[in-house]
């Protein structure tokens, strides 16, 4: 009697090994340890988040004009933020000629869109983003300072806000990269002169604090220059930010060309290359792509330095935040200013870092282990 | 060879110094003349002494006497440019001349008035370091807080004050100190401390940060002297006389009774004073190198000493802040100015 072997049909799992009690069968209450440091986490995030929550958001005060609308409520008063918006986001930028600023941003955002386009080819977006590199700056300067073209002219200590945080964040990303390259080109170049130069500059300037040289920038430099020769603020620290940087910007760069193994070079060299074209088509796109990390690193934290120039009485988003707590209607409601001045530069931050990921993840040719 | 080569250096930095501020000297009004305006630092941002609004326009007691002198030099106390100044690069700022005056709440001490070159021109607010106490604790005199747990707010002296204060008094307490001003606030309401103790002005701006403002109230008693006034630099004595005497106008105008209201009328007044001031009678203005009626452009577009105050930091203010100390010497105050004539 041949009868064939029909096996059982598999049972579905347990209950408490699948789905949402698995999970929590599995990482949270595997062990009597487990359960505990699970009560323990538990009882943390109570103490800390639902008070945290309710002052944010249950017990905030959301609507209303005026001081008197937030002293009914016991939690955050989010209509000092609202009163502000628009001086965190321009400073003291005439209203009227706000549009400027964002007409700037605006053209930014619209002519740099092709570049994430993976479709265009990468001859266009070499010679876009060039381009963009030299006019972008020029164009958005005539925006924003005016005094051309019929615009009118906007001081620079009328400048604040994010935008001007972003505008020193910017200066600094654009002009401190290229030269930050030529510095570790110039640090380990056969020349002795420029070698010498680009080790003294780099160590000279990663040798003192940022505080330091916007300070000297600011209050020293014009102790040494002949009376009525005094230059724009802004400027001053522009530069002071842009030098620092650099410096900081070479070492990390320098880091990428020592990981490029020799016979890149000589390889190179024996293709009939000379020095520039070596560099610009075989070291540094390798260097850079390695360094992708440390790049933006160095811009992330110079995102943040640039809070920095409130020691120079620059009116970035942290002093500008600062200011508007000593408005005489507003005392009392700097925890709400700086949680906001924190929520903005978090957000700049983590989408700088989200951004070097992908860029990582889609340049990852060959040296991903 | 070290002790040298820094001493060799120092000198270079001092000479240096030493021309620019000569060339300085005595030029002030030409230069501000030549600009069209005056570089005022301010402070970057004390309610009711300075305060930057959503359009860029300052307001204050230290802004409306930059405003003073502005009306003073130019007839148009618009002809200015603030520069707000961090309390560590006021000094040097005015030193190396990026502002012709320094209005930042900054306190006249012989340091500053001798060593590091600066010219105080008069007393815009007589602050001291005082106390901030519940009502219900039914305190009447600092000499009352034997044993008080004390909230401070770290300053440059404000502890040292604090301490020496309670020594002499031979009386005990706690202190417990805070790096922000809303941190203080918010301890003195929890009862972590029985009294907050700083300087007065800024006592008026913590009480607003309260849930109940009215169930609070700043003592009487003064435990140091923090006279606050513009600054000037050293060897511009024209200048110097300048600032000087537009702060004297308006404390003079105050007790003469001249207001911004009243100051047309006050011109065909028959008191002799008055009309000095006002420049119908006499020649003041030209000794200053200024038009004559420089005052009454001054009371016009700022306003008396009385005003300026009521409005920044008084009863027209959200700070309430009593005149005490800054009241006219005829009201029990210390504000005296010498006479305009």
């Amino acid at each position: 009697m041949a009868e064939s072997h029909i096996p059982h049909p598999d049972l579905p799992p347990p209950a408490n090994v699948i789905g949402v009690f698995g999970w929590l069968h599995r990482n949270l209450l595997s062990s009597p340890l487990n359960i505990a440091l699970t009560v323990l986490a538990l009882y943390l995030l109570s103490i800390t988040i639902l008070p945290l929550l309710n002052w944010a958001v249950f017990d905030a005060a959301w609507s209303g004009e005026t001081r008197a609308d937030c002293q009914a409520h016991s939690g955050a008063c989010w209509i000092f933020i609202q009163a502000h918006f628009d001086q965190f986001m321009y400073g003291f930028y005439p209203e009227a000629q706000r549009w400027r600023v964002n007409t700037a941003v605006l053209l930014l955002v619209l002519s740099a869109a092709p570049l994430f386009v993976r479709a265009i080819p990468n001859a266009y977006k070499v010679r876009l983003g060039l381009g963009l590199l030299v006019i972008y700056p020029i164009i958005a300067y005539m925006l924003f300072k005016g005094g051309l073209f019929g615009l009118s002219g906007v001081d620079t200590r009328r400048w604040g806000g994010l935008f001007l945080t972003l505008v020193i964040a910017g200066v600094g990303m654009t002009a401190a990269l290229p030269l930050g390259v030529l510095l570790a080109l110039g640090r380990r170049s056969q020349m002795p002169a420029i070698q010498t130069l680009c080790v003294t500059f780099i160590e000279f300037w990663r040798g003192v604090p940022l505080i330091t040289v916007l300070f000297m920038s600011s209050v020293m430099l014009p102790l040494f220059l002949p009376e009525g020769m005094n230059f724009d603020k802004l400027l001053r620290a522009l530069i002071g930010v842009t030098l620092f940087q650099a410096a900081y910007m070479a070492e990390v760069v320098r880091g990428g060309l020592q990981a490029i193994p020799k016979g890149q070079f000589e390889a190179a060299a024996a293709l009939g290359l000379g020095y520039w074209k070596i560099m610009a088509l075989i070291v540094l796109p390798q260097a850079l792509k390695l360094v992708i990390p440390g790049i933006v690193n160095t811009f992330i934290a110079l995102f943040k330095d640039t809070s920095l120039v409130l020691i120079i009485g620059l009116f970035d988003l942290m002093n500008i935040v600062h200011n508007a707590t000593t408005n005489p209607e507003w005392l009392g409601f700097s925890t709400e200013g700086y949680v906001f001045a924190a929520a903005v530069y978090w957000l700049f931050c983590f989408s700088m870092s989200r951004y070097s990921q992908s860029l990582e993840k889609r340049l990852h040719t060959g040296h991903k282990r | 060879m070290n002790t040298a080569k820094s001493l060799t250096i120092s000198l270079i930095a001092a000479s240096l110094l030493a021309s620019a501020s000569a060339v300085q000297a005595g030029a002030t009004l030409d230069a501000v003349r030549k600009n069209g305006f005056i570089k005022c630092g301010v402070s970057d941002g004390l309610p009711g002494f300075s305060y930057a609004d959503e359009k860029g326009n300052y307001s204050g007691i230290d802004v409306d006497v930059c405003r003073a002198v502005a009306a003073a030099v130019f007839g148009d106390a618009k002809k200015l440019k603030f520069t707000p100044l961090t309390a560590k690069e006021r000094l040097t700022a005015l030193q190396s001349g990026e502002i012709d005056v320094l209005s930042r709440n900054t306190t006249w001490t012989s340091s500053r008035d001798s060593a590091q070159g600066l010219n105080f021109t008069g007393v815009t607010y007589y602050d001291g370091q005082g106390f901030l106490i519940n009502k219900k604790l039914g305190v009447k005199s600092a000499k009352e807080l034997d044993g008080a747990t004390v909230c401070v707010q770290a300053g440059t002296t404000t502890e040292l004050n604090l301490s020496d204060y309670f020594r002499a008094n031979k009386m005990k307490f706690t202190p417990i100190s805070y790096d922000k001003s809303d941190e203080s606030a918010k301890a003195l309401e929890a009862g972590r401390c029985d009294v907050l103790t700083s300087d007065q002005s800024q006592l008026y701006a913590q009480r607003i940060k309260l849930a109940q403002p009215d169930q609070y109230v700043v003592l009487p008693d003064v435990i140091s002297k923090e006279p606050l006034g513009p600054v000037v630099r050293h060897g511009d004595d024209d200048w110097f006389d300048i600032v000087k005497w537009t702060l004297f106008a308006m404390v003079d105008a105050e007790e003469l009774g001249i207001d911004s209201k009243n100051v047309e009328e006050m011109k065909k007044s028959t008191n002799p004073d008055i009309k000095r001031m006002l420049g119908v009678e006499g020649d003041k203005g030209k000794d200053f190198g200024l038009a004559n009626d420089w005052i009454a452009v001054v009371i016009k577009q700022v306003g008396n000493y009385g005003e300026i105050f009521e409005r920044n930091v008084g009863k027209g203010s959200p700070l309430k802040i009593e005149r005490g100390l800054n009241a006219l010497w005829t009201q029990g105050g210390l504000q005296y100015a010498p006479p305009v004539r």
